[in-house]
């Protein structure tokens, strides 16, 4: 039997958040955390928490496992269980909806921010904006980004700032769009940046590496954002 | 862009540059220092105080107060704008960071002139 601890809290009924205890009988399987959530939610159908794919590709289902992030879905026991307990949590950092589900509405307004998308005033060709080999390399290890959160809700500076800072994620999107070939408001995109909170608040302890599941920096992103800050403004 | 108008240089960049060039020139200062404690066996005021009293050290120990106060000011801002805000000290969070600053920023100077009378006073 594994002993399981569930962050608990509806605000409807409950004053307070709890954790719940619980025995779940695996039968010695090492099943992913989501199929345990499954086992759990049979029982008791108040538990809440999301998912979808059930396979790492739509990032809903982040949560925090013995005290690190990452998707239930791609995450076996075996990796996190310890002394045969598991403790579950939410994201930390962003407000509980209820029991594993948190608002995520901080995390998507730093998003929206760097403002993901193509900015490109020329006019379109006939047929597509083309990019050579060596460009398109330049968006491996940036584009994969899922938007789970795992990493911007493990970093201690998003906690603090999560209004002002954009967080790792929102980073590593920042530089997926400076770096891609086909942008042209890298200035602007730059300037928006430079102030004392949207970069900066990264003081590199890599917590967004450790936990992002699909293996990305951003840290690394980071760092090729301020070298472009500084080679912009000395 | 949030406007921050306390931060050392208004700027992310400027001020991310200052705290890493403050931070290599207070190391050569106390390397230097340091080395020359250890290679000066028979340390007397009047060696500590003509070592100090050189040209060179003289706008040494200037760059280095700079340094120190600006290094100072930037990390000292860092902190407080992590934890002493609203969100993390309660509802007098805005006050007491800036009463926090305010307080830094007059100790800084303090120790900014105190260290000037020491090293150049009388």
């Amino acid at each position: 039997m594994l002993n399981v601890s569930i962050y608990r809290y509806n605000p409807a009924t409950d004053k307070a958040p709890y954790m719940q205890d619980i025995q779940v009988d695996t039968g010695g399987r090492d099943m992913m955390v989501l199929d345990l959530l499954e086992m759990v939610k049979t029982n008791d159908t108040t538990m809440s928490y999301r998912r979808s794919c059930r396979e790492g590709v739509c990032g809903s289902d982040g949560v925090n496992m013995n005290g690190k992030n990452g998707l239930a879905c791609i995450t076996p026991l075996s990796e996190v269980v310890k002394n045969n307990k598991l403790v579950l949590r939410p994201l930390p950092g962003l407000p509980v909806i209820r029991d594993l589900v948190v608002d995520m509405g901080q995390f998507y307004k730093q998003y929206e921010k760097v403002k993901p998308f193509l900015l490109n005033d020329t006019p379109a060709p006939a047929i597509e904006r083309l990019q050579s080999p060596e460009d398109r390399a330049k968006l491996d290890g940036l584009y994969e980004c899922i938007l789970c959160a795992c990493c911007s809700t493990a970093c201690p500076s998003f906690w603090w700032n999560p209004d002002r800072f954009i967080g790792p994620s929102g980073l590593l999107q920042a530089y997926r769009f400076l770096a891609d070939s086909r942008d042209e408001a890298t200035e602007q995109r730059l300037a928006d940046l430079d102030d004392p909170f949207s970069v900066f608040r990264c003081h590199g302890i890599q917590n967004c590496v450790s936990v992002c599941p699909k293996g990305l920096n951003p840290t690394k992103a980071i760092g090729h954002i301020r070298n472009m800050l500084l080679g912009r403004a000395t | 862009m949030v406007t921050s108008i306390t931060s050392y240089g208004r700027s992310g960049t400027a001020d991310w540059l200052m705290q890493r060039v403050s931070a290599v020139i207070l190391l050569a200062y106390f390397l230097c220092i340091g080395g020359f404690l250890v290679t000066t066996p028979d340390l007397s005021f009047d060696v500590w105080s003509s070592y100090f009293n050189t040209r060179a050290m003289r706008i040494f120990s200037l760059l280095a107060i700079i340094s120190i106060a600006a290094h100072a000011w930037i990390g000292i801002w860092g902190v407080s704008t992590d934890y002493l805000t609203t969100r993390m000290a309660g509802a007098n969070g805005d006050t007491l960071r800036w009463i926090f600053q305010a307080a830094c920023a007059v100790l800084i100077f303090v120790y900014f002139v105190w260290t000037i009378e020491i090293l150049w006073g009388v």
